[in-house]
């Protein structure tokens, strides 16, 4: 296990080196995006120029910037090009605003894809499993900005109702109850796409699940159908939720969000690396990267963890 | 050990006895055994032909804009009016009090339907551009994209699972170090990142010439993300059917790594294919409209849904159906995709059509 985990370790170091080196090849060779002619201004002189570029280094072999840009990220001098804000703080300063949307919406998504799985397999091809099948399959074909615009429409711009704040972010040590009100509906509209993934996964796996021999034991023994729908089947149709669920909400803390964040205006993380890649701003970006490839990669490290831990037949190789 | 039985009972007996019960058995294919099951699945063939009328009205964009809304997809009508039962219509306000009632500047026309003679069926955009056109042009900006990133993305996802998953290796190691570290970016960031870096220069390297504002662009950035996510999947299956007898077979008869691959591994793996080719048009429309969204996909002066819905979103209180019509059709042809996709893969497996049919 230990092995295991050095193993994991040592690659995800890898693959952040590799990502963020990509990530710099990407943004490094874009012509009429030189950052010193933008922080210079639009009368700056050759001379000026040429003084910005050698205080960014920008003249220096590409590898050696790279190298730079790296050690200034890790020691939180790093920053942007164009408005000269220090990127880390930018970073620390969405990321209370992504997590508080993540994690509620995780919660919402996880809670309820685990009901309307269960529900839809218990009744599986009675009306209630098929509405849900219909709800489900529409809720995954929606795109997540899109229903964002509708519920600020419907539910915060008065068109009937007026009863939620129409996006922003109120940190939770501000005002609590502001915090949780005006996340209500960015939960809302980022769970639903996964409600209905989840749902329909949970639902696949409890019925595969019911037709294994140990649950005709279990009901041969006379246990209750929730006892062994509860303790049997439901408890092993949830690793493979587990794996989703530890994956995607990596991915959603680390830059999924980006469309719900903006919808909202939430200033999160991911709202600040678009607003950074549009105006092709190389360090933010290098920044976020990072910090949301870190976080895909150590969740993906922990899922392998947690697989093994919750169904012992799968060792780690 | 004496036996018995006067004659052997093989398997040709078996056929034997059975043809003179019902008549010969004839061997029926997998691919028409499913297509036998997907037609029997009337919801799943409802929403193909959905999909498809969607596909044909998008393709009959330019007849509808010259035969029956008259106008072009970029069109601007400002100051112009329409007739709508007989009665002048600005298609955009100018302002001011109009019959008795007040009436803001610059708040384009509302959805007719068919009430002004198939003029402004879906309203009009804040330059007095037909909405319904521009939802139509864009479709196939949308569509194409979509389809011809799914169709690059599953070529390329089936040709490194190939070579991946058959020669191992070094090969093998290299093309799944790659999958990782594209799975392990976070998606959106990388295509928004690469769709705005190539948007604004375009593409010129290796020989490789793609001008600024072409829809190549978002069709490669997206099919090039979402390859590990086809390619994985494709290359777990390829590893297990590498080690059947069949396979073994094949080479023991002297048959080259090239036509193993391809008449002995790709028409096993083709049915998944199909179903993942089906989602993956479903997920890159919606991947592409999030691009767009955000500027990182489709550029003016060309449209997509995706940008619609964007250009729309500042005027969501005044002219919601400028959001909101775009998306319907987002919803409808992504539905479409998904829920035939789910019949396909029910028709092709017959196993989890049992499971689920319980």
């Amino acid at each position: 296990m230990i092995a295991f985990l050095a193993r994991r370790l040592i690659g995800a170091v890898l693959v952040l080196i590799a990502v963020s080196f990509i990530t710099y090849l990407i943004f490094i060779k874009i012509p009429g995006g030189d950052p010193a002619q933008r922080i210079a201004g639009r009368t700056a002189t050759d001379a000026n120029i040429a003084d910005i570029r050698a205080k960014l280094h920008l003249d220096d072999p590409f590898y050696a910037q790279y190298w730079g840009m790296m050690q200034s990220l890790f020691n939180g001098s790093l920053k942007s090009y164009a408005s000269q804000l220090n990127v880390v703080n930018e970073i620390k300063k969405g990321i209370p605003a992504t997590l508080s949307l993540c994690i509620g919406a995780g919660i919402i998504w996880l809670s309820f894809g685990i009901l309307v799985g269960v529900i839809s397999a218990v009744t599986a091809g009675r009306a209630s499993d098929r509405l849900i099948t219909v709800f489900a399959l529409i809720g995954i074909s929606m795109p997540v900005f899109w229903l964002g615009l509708i519920a600020r429409y419907f539910f915060a711009q008065g068109h009937p109702f007026a009863l939620l704040p129409d996006g922003e972010y109120v940190p939770l040590t501000t005002n609590p109850w502001q915090w949780f009100v005006h996340l209500l509906m960015p939960w809302w509209v980022l769970a639903v796409l996964f409600i209905g993934f989840y749902g329909r996964v949970l639902r696949s796996n409890i019925l595969d699940t019911i037709n294994e021999d140990y649950v005709r034991t279990a009901k041969a023994k006379g246990l209750s159908r929730n006892t062994v729908l509860a303790k049997h089947v439901l408890r092993n149709s949830m690793i493979p939720i587990v794996t989703l669920f530890g994956l995607d909400f990596a991915a959603v803390v680390g830059g999924s969000a980006i469309l719900t964040e903006t919808v909202f205006n939430l200033h999160g993380v991911g709202q600040y690396a678009a607003e950074s890649t549009q105006n092709l701003d190389l360090p933010p970006i290098m920044g976020v990267t990072i910090y949301a490839t870190f976080f895909i990669v150590f969740f993906s490290v922990l899922v392998d963890v947690l697989y093994a831990w919750l169904d012992p037949r799968i060792r780690p190789t | 050990m004496a036996t018995e039985s006067t004659t052997d009972f093989t398997l040709d007996t078996a056929a034997e006895l059975a043809s003179e019960e019902h008549g010969a058995i004839e061997g029926k294919s997998p691919w028409l055994l499913a297509w036998r099951r997907l037609r029997r699945n009337y919801v799943a063939l409802g929403f193909l032909l959905l999909f498809v009328a969607i596909v044909v009205m998008c393709a009959l964009a330019p007849v509808y804009a010259s035969q029956i809304a008259g106008t072009g997809p970029n069109e601007v009508h400002l100051g112009e009016t329409f007739t709508r039962d007989g009665e002048q219509i600005p298609v955009v306000s100018k302002g001011g009090f109009v019959n008795g009632k007040f009436v803001a500047g610059g708040i384009p026309v509302g959805p007719q339907l068919w009430h002004a003679g198939g003029k402004y069926v879906f309203g009009a955009d804040n330059l007095g551009r037909d909405v319904a056109v521009r939802l139509l042009y864009g479709g196939i900006n949308s569509l194409k994209i979509g389809i011809g990133s799914a169709l690059i993305c599953t070529i390329f996802a089936i040709l490194f699972a190939l070579l991946a998953g058959y020669y191992g290796g070094s090969v093998g190691w290299i093309i799944s170090r790659f999958f990782d570290l594209i799975w392990a970016f976070p998606v959106l960031l990388l295509a928004i990142a690469l769709g705005t870096a190539l948007s604004i220069n375009g593409f010129h390297h290796f020989g490789i010439n793609i001008e600024a504002g072409s829809l190549w662009i978002p069709t490669l950035v997206i099919s090039f993300v979402l390859i590990p996510y086809v390619g994985r999947p494709l290359r777990g299956q390829i590893l297990s059917l590498r080690e059947k007898e069949f396979i073994e077979a094949a080479t023991a008869q002297g048959a080259s790594p090239f036509r193993v691959m391809l008449s002995e591994l790709t028409p096993n793996i083709a049915s998944s294919v199909l179903v993942f080719f089906t989602l993956i048009i479903a997920s890159n429309i919606l991947t592409e409209a999030g691009l767009s969204f955000l500027g990182a996909g489709v550029q003016a002066p060309n449209a997509s849904w995706g940008t619609l819905i964007a250009d729309g979103q500042d005027r969501i209180v005044t002219a919601p159906w400028l959001a909101i019509i775009p998306g319907i059709a987002i919803v409808l042809t992504v539905l479409s995709l998904n829920v035939f996709g789910d019949g396909l893969r029910d028709a092709l497996d017959p196993r989890s059509k049992v499971r689920i049919e319980r």
